[in-house]
């Protein structure tokens, strides 16, 4: 069912007004060769019984293998209030409602949502969400530009420490916009980022540097002194944090002596099931000083005529429905459910219970890092502080060890061969405080018979 | 009817200049311009030191329902700013004239293309 409200008579009645004989004529201008005809490998349409059942049968094929692979999607619990109210008709939006200001019931939520990221974050001002984590670095790193009105160069400082899919999706953003991504590597021991790694870039002109906290490897990096280091050099600092980890961490905005410039996070592990990768929400924080720069749409309190609290939409004259092509950003809009989901999560978890989720996931890690090492063949790669992740040495290929223990229903975690060659045979494991004591063992007594047996070795 | 100067010079997109006994060009928006953007709440303005081609957008005045782009009428260097406006944006809507001008240039070029009041009277009454 195509979801066009015009009957074929005012479709007729619009062709004649405007002088098109049918629709197909409003694309003449498309060359003939690139229209598509059909679309090929699209099955038959199925109706809704078909669907369910097909849908139940793959979900039975996935099982419900407990879960070691972190890497940037965390498996958390979610209090069953979090979706009863998120799925409410009043919620049951994609999107800021247009005719914002006759949603305020959506609006007081953005603001609440708003504030928590403030006060999770340490930072001043936060947006009303972006689409996800990745697409928030890639935002944060073209605010940095603007922002960074001292800098002439456009370089940001990417460690490789930062996830590889921020990476990848901020490169893919943001370097035809002129913005140059320059690598900066880690300490192969630590598997932390260096001031030693950042001295190559002293004296020149470095428009920000990223760090993340906890880096990929679940590393905990030095944000006091990378932050000092950057800005000392005129360089904005921009935050890529983990929600559940800053219960228990620095807030960005006390990073060093002045803070971090501009946060940003994906919200995903605030309520959002893994859901094969998605859809989750970004974040985004930043100071005062820099709140024109921000993308996206920030809802305010405000009173009416009549001196009645309510809500609005403020700071809205840069988005892309007024600025059009000069927007601070055209790929902003909130991903206004899940937001919803993440402001739930933390509302019921409250502080302190999102502290004790944060202790849950390291002690849960350690103890993960502590069975896994006392295999043959198994060692922590790094001599660092972690949060809830960690590297491990394996004696052989990661690939072939993984695929024995899906095998055996365990996702293991994740395999660093693609994006870290050098490190060798080296697996990235997770543990948040949804995998039990048992889980553990039964992990580590399968992946011993696994590694006993010759079959991957 | 908006209040258009006969001392000054403006340009096709809303700008007046007025030259100054030292050479340079003060720079700021009509009074048409700032009617018809309504009450301002924010003006960015350039660096000082910054090279400007003729026509290069080089400050931004924003009210609630827009932000818009203040051309740089003629090629030239960015002398002084106005550092009022930063707390007093309003300047730009009280006295678009005097004390809300927003930037000081020295030309190095070329002039663009300027209008007398009377043409910009009949731009800005069309």
């Amino acid at each position: 069912m195509p979801f066009i409200p015009h009957t074929p008579s005012d479709v007729r009645q619009m062709l004649e007004v405007i002088g098109a004989p049918d629709i197909d004529a409003l694309f003449d201008e498309i060359p003939a060769t690139l229209r598509v005809q059909s679309l090929a490998g699209i099955p038959e349409a199925l109706n809704e019984m078909q669907v369910m059942q097909l849908m139940q049968q793959r979900a039975r094929q996935d099982g419900r293998p407990p879960c070691f692979i972190g890497a940037g999607a965390y498996e958390h619990f979610i209090p069953s209030a979090v979706w009863a109210i998120v799925t409410r008709g009043e919620f049951y939006s994609a999107y800021t409602p247009y005719q914002a200001e006759a949603s305020q019931g959506t609006l007081q939520t953005i603001y609440e949502y708003q504030s928590m990221i403030t006060t999770l974050t340490g930072m001043q001002v936060a947006n009303a969400s972006l689409y996800d984590g990745a697409t928030a670095l890639a935002e944060a790193c073209l605010m940095a530009v603007r922002a960074n009105r001292k800098s002439k160069s456009s370089r940001i400082l990417m460690p490789r420490a930062v996830n590889p899919h921020y990476r990848a999706v901020t490169a893919a953003s943001v370097s035809g916009q002129g913005l140059n991504l320059e690598s900066v590597d880690y300490d192969r021991g630590s598997g932390r980022t260096l001031i030693a790694a950042l001295q190559a870039f002293d004296g020149q002109d470095i428009t920000a540097l990223v760090i993340q906290q906890p880096n990929f490897f679940g590393t905990l990096e030095e944000v006091d002194q990378l932050t000092d280091w950057a800005q000392a050099r005129g360089a904005l600092v921009i935050a890529v944090v983990n929600p559940i980890a800053l219960a228990v961490l620095t807030p960005p905005g006390e990073w060093g002596s002045r803070g971090a410039d501009i946060t940003v996070g994906d919200g995903q592990p605030l309520g959002c099931p893994l859901s094969s990768g998605g859809p989750y929400f970004g974040f985004m924080a930043t100071r005062m000083e820099f709140v024109r720069q921000m993308p996206g749409r920030i809802v305010g309190r405000t009173v009416d005529l009549d001196g009645r609290p309510g809500f609005t939409l403020t700071l809205q004259a840069r988005e892309q429905h007024i600025r059009r092509g000069k927007a601070t950003s055209n790929i902003c809009t909130n991903q206004g459910l899940l937001m919803v989901a993440g402001t739930l999560y933390m509302a019921l978890m409250g502080a302190e219970g999102m502290a004790r989720v944060a202790e849950t996931c390291m002690s849960r890690s350690h103890e993960l890092v502590e069975a896994l090492c006392s295999l043959p063949g198994l060692r922590l790669a790094f001599n660092a502080p972690r949060f809830h992740e960690a590297v491990l040495w394996l004696d052989r290929p990661v690939a072939p060890v993984l695929e024995a223990l899906a095998a055996r229903g365990i996702e293991g975690g994740y395999d660093l061969a693609t994006h870290y060659p050098e490190l060798g045979h080296a697996l990235l494991v997770c543990a948040t405080e949804m995998r039990s004591s048992a889980d553990i063992t039964h992990y580590a007594n399968v992946l011993g018979e696994i590694l006993k047996s010759e079959q991957t070795a | 009817m908006s209040n258009i100067p006969a001392d000054l010079q403006y340009t096709r997109s809303h700008e007046w200049l007025r030259t100054m006994a030292d050479g340079s060009i003060e720079v700021g928006i009509s009074d048409h311009a700032q009617h018809a953007l309504g009450d301002l709440v924010f003006i960015e303005v350039p660096e000082v030191g910054r090279e400007l081609a003729a026509g290069e957008a080089c400050a931004v005045v924003e009210s609630v329902k827009a932000a818009s782009d203040v051309y740089a009428p003629v090629a030239g260097t960015v002398v002084a700013v106005n550092a009022q406006l930063a707390g007093a944006p309003q300047l730009v809507n009280q006295d678009p004239y005097g004390a809300g001008w927003i930037l000081r240039l020295r030309p190095n070029g070329d002039p663009g293309q300027l209008l007398s009041a009377a043409d910009y009277a009949t731009l800005a009454t069309d």
